[in-house]
């Protein structure tokens, strides 16, 4: 691509969707964050902002940084989505009103009340299962073992999915996260499955599939009194099914790998259970297991004295701002004591994460069954990451656990 | 106190109608709203009144109300229409949507006097997202009805019916013949409301949305003195100073927290009341969740009562 920078702004020529980068993004967030307020990249045509004060700016201006043009690289006023747009994610006020008015209460923490003691119950059995009889010390892989198996336990019962075909969940919200990037070989990968998934998703959303005591039918109840279109009930279920594993699951992840990386910070959650939900968001910021968001400029809008031109893409590092000098003390160091809030790890503003209650409600349930049993917990090998254009992932994390007496 | 808002126009809108302008004694941005949302307003005398929110939401930076004189009110709108000046200071919660649009390619508008105010921008947004619509406006006479100068771009979807030039709204014509697919939102006195429920009522379910005009007053009177605030699991108090939020307070005194937006929009602090009274200022809860009093959004939402006891 030949593109001229635009005058009076800093330009980095990075690639941040290269596998060199999402094998550890920290160098290129400190360089897109010291370039200045806002940065050029020539590789995409792209403005970016990374630190925390113009990221959080930018999420919460959905006047003029919409989001109906697509919130990744690819702008839908020239090019045709891959999939019909989602109605939360891809869409602005007011088409974006209704979904979200329906679905924020029927995931806010009053209504997953009656979830907690089940979710619970479920964590300390996905956990005695992994450690009753095994020995005084355990190895096993905190992603496949752990943050994989608990989420995939308990969310899609949550929402009323059918048994069958569960395994697909993963490939999908993968491939849609790496559908935010640019066409390149984590796209490629994913596009042979992508009718297939995207029809298994798609059918999972009717009515009668659907359990009638889950999210999902609670959904299709808006629609019977008229909150929502029956047209639109079945994009708002697989909103649930393509935003609320992966993230969860690699959220779990970070938090899994933040702790046995840390063990004074273990120490703690165990003295503290009730830590668990503090623990999971440092988590969140430190890790941000979700990367990027991109906004779509709807006038020129102004950011530290250069411009984002109207119709242009602007890219939003998330991670890059949750771990801003400028912003947190000491950014890099994972901590239960932090206490500032607004990390950006779950967005802010109309868009900030709907589902970010059930996240922690999962952490707090699986934290809670873990601190119980396990005295200390520290690596057991190398870790493998695993890319993806929008996502900081962990492919698999060997950890040893030392049971509790 | 809890946010604050600054007077920054007031306007006749009609003879006694005002509308104000309000804004972030700092300039900044305020909470997003959608059309049917209210916000609660704490008057410098201590009375808190709902009112509508009437501007235009994709100026992120300015609230619009518009407000009746209640000739036989408690005072409040008296007080709005006789002493607020541009410059002053009121305290606010919310804003919270009880009377939220729902998609429709077909709306019909019928207001009562004053209650135009949440249907302005209803009407906006239908016109917007091309919606067939029709807006019916009823008022005692021309010069009472608010906002005629915004309708008139309109055209004639714009149904005006000052009652002592045209008599009562021609209710039965408008609603008898509307289709299966209109949705019919209401806002107005209730007498008004109950004679659209009569005419609505052989409707299919769910096609109509009402909000009764009544300056209800919030059950208790909000403080702006200090509060103690017990946190149970460690059994300390602490003092909540109006400048300060209870969250802040809490946290100050070492009890584990976690927020995030500290709008009283997402959530994530809620917090179980074990004892005491919270004075709500969130976006969240509805009515009969407020009036519940168990639990509370310390970010935004402050003491009703000397003593608050928190589950933290």
């Amino acid at each position: 691509m030949t593109a001229t920078a635009p005058s009076t702004i800093p330009t980095v020529d990075v690639d941040p969707f290269s596998h060199e980068v999402l094998a550890d993004p920290l160098p290129m967030q400190g360089a897109l964050r010291d370039a200045g307020p806002l940065v050029w990249l020539p590789r995409y045509d792209l403005y970016a902002v990374a630190r925390y004060a113009e990221v959080r700016a930018a999420l919460v201006d959905w006047q003029r940084f919409p989001s109906s043009a697509g919130v990744g690289l690819s702008n839908f006023r020239y090019s045709e989505p891959w999939r019909p747009p989602s109605l939360l994610l891809e869409a602005d006020p007011p088409h974006h009103d209704a979904p979200r008015a329906v679905l924020a209460p029927i995931l806010s923490p009053r209504a997953l009340r009656r979830l907690r003691a089940q979710w619970f119950a479920d964590a300390e059995d996905l956990v005695a299962g992994l450690l009753d009889g095994a020995g005084r010390v355990v190895e096993l892989d905190a992603i496949a073992d752990l943050a994989e198996a608990f989420p995939l336990r308990v969310f899609p019962d949550a929402v009323g999915l059918p048994a069958e075909g569960r395994e697909n969940l993963l490939p999908y919200g993968d491939h849609a996260f790496n559908a935010f990037g640019p066409a390149n070989d984590l796209v490629a990968k994913g596009a042979p499955r992508v009718a297939e998934l995207s029809a298994w998703v798609a059918a999972q959303c009717a009515r009668d599939v659907l359990t009638d005591d889950g999210f999902g039918a609670a959904i299709w109840a808006a629609s019977d009194r008229g909150d929502i279109t029956p047209a639109q009930a079945p994009l708002i279920v697989r909103s649930l099914l393509t935003a609320g594993v992966d993230t969860t699951v690699h959220g779990l992840g970070a938090c899994l790998a933040a702790l046995a990386t840390h063990p004074a910070q273990w120490e703690r959650l165990r003295a503290r259970p009730d830590r668990a939900r503090v623990a999971f968001d440092e988590a969140v910021r430190w890790e941000s297991p979700v990367q990027t968001f991109f906004r779509t400029a709807d006038v020129d809008v102004p950011i530290g004295g250069a411009v984002v031109p109207e119709g242009h893409k602007i890219l939003m590092l998330l991670g890059a701002a949750n771990r801003d000098p400028r912003h947190w003390d000491a950014p890099d160091a994972y901590d239960l004591d932090r206490d500032p809030p607004g990390h950006v790890g779950f967005g802010m503003g109309i868009h900030q994460c709907v589902g970010q209650h059930v996240a922690r409600l999962e952490a707090e349930a699986l934290f809670a069954a873990l601190t119980r049993r396990v005295e200390r917990l520290e690596p057991a090998g190398e870790p493998t990451r695993h890319h993806n254009n929008t996502l900081r992932a962990w492919e698999s994390l060997p950890v040893r656990l030392h049971l509790a007496s | 106190m809890g946010d604050q808002l600054t007077v920054v126009d007031k306007a006749v809108a009609a003879e006694g109608v005002v509308t104000l302008a309000l804004a972030r004694p700092d300039g900044g941005r305020l909470p997003d709203w959608a059309p049917g949302a209210h916000i609660d307003v704490t008057l410098p005398t201590g009375a808190t009144r709902q009112y509508s929110l009437c501007g235009d939401r994709w100026d992120a930076h300015t609230y619009r109300i518009g407000v009746l004189r209640e000739v036989d009110g408690r005072g409040g709108s008296a007080y709005v229409h006789d002493e607020l000046a541009v410059g002053d200071v009121v305290a606010f919660g919310g804003p919270r949507n009880d009377f939220a649009m729902v998609p429709s390619t077909r709306y019909l508008f019928v207001a009562g006097g004053i209650g135009i105010t949440p249907l302005l921008p209803m009407v906006h947004q239908a016109d917007l997202v091309g919606a067939d619509w029709a807006l019916l406006y009823g008022g005692r006479s021309r010069r009472s009805m608010a906002f005629l100068d915004d309708l008139a771009h309109y055209g004639d979807r714009v149904h005006l019916h000052p009652q002592d030039e045209a008599g009562l709204l021609p209710l039965a014509a408008w609603l008898g013949g509307a289709r299966d697919d209109t949705v019919v939102y209401c806002c107005g006195p209730g007498p008004l409301l109950a004679a659209v429920e009569d005419a609505t009522a052989h409707r299919p379910p769910h096609r109509l949305r009402t909000e009764r005009f009544a300056a209800a007053e919030l059950g208790a009177p909000v403080r702006d003195e200090p509060f103690e605030v017990e946190l149970a699991r460690t059994g300390t108090t602490v003092t909540v100073t109006p400048q300060l939020s209870v969250l802040e307070a809490a946290r100050r005194a070492g009890a584990t927290t976690l927020s995030s937006c500290e709008q009283g929009v997402c959530g994530t602090c809620e917090t179980t009341v074990l004892a005491g009274v919270p004075d709500h200022r969130d976006t969240l809860l509805a009515d009969h969740e407020r009036a519940a009093g168990d639990c509370m959004f310390p970010c935004v939402s402050r003491s009703c009562t000397d003593r608050l006891v928190l589950d933290l």
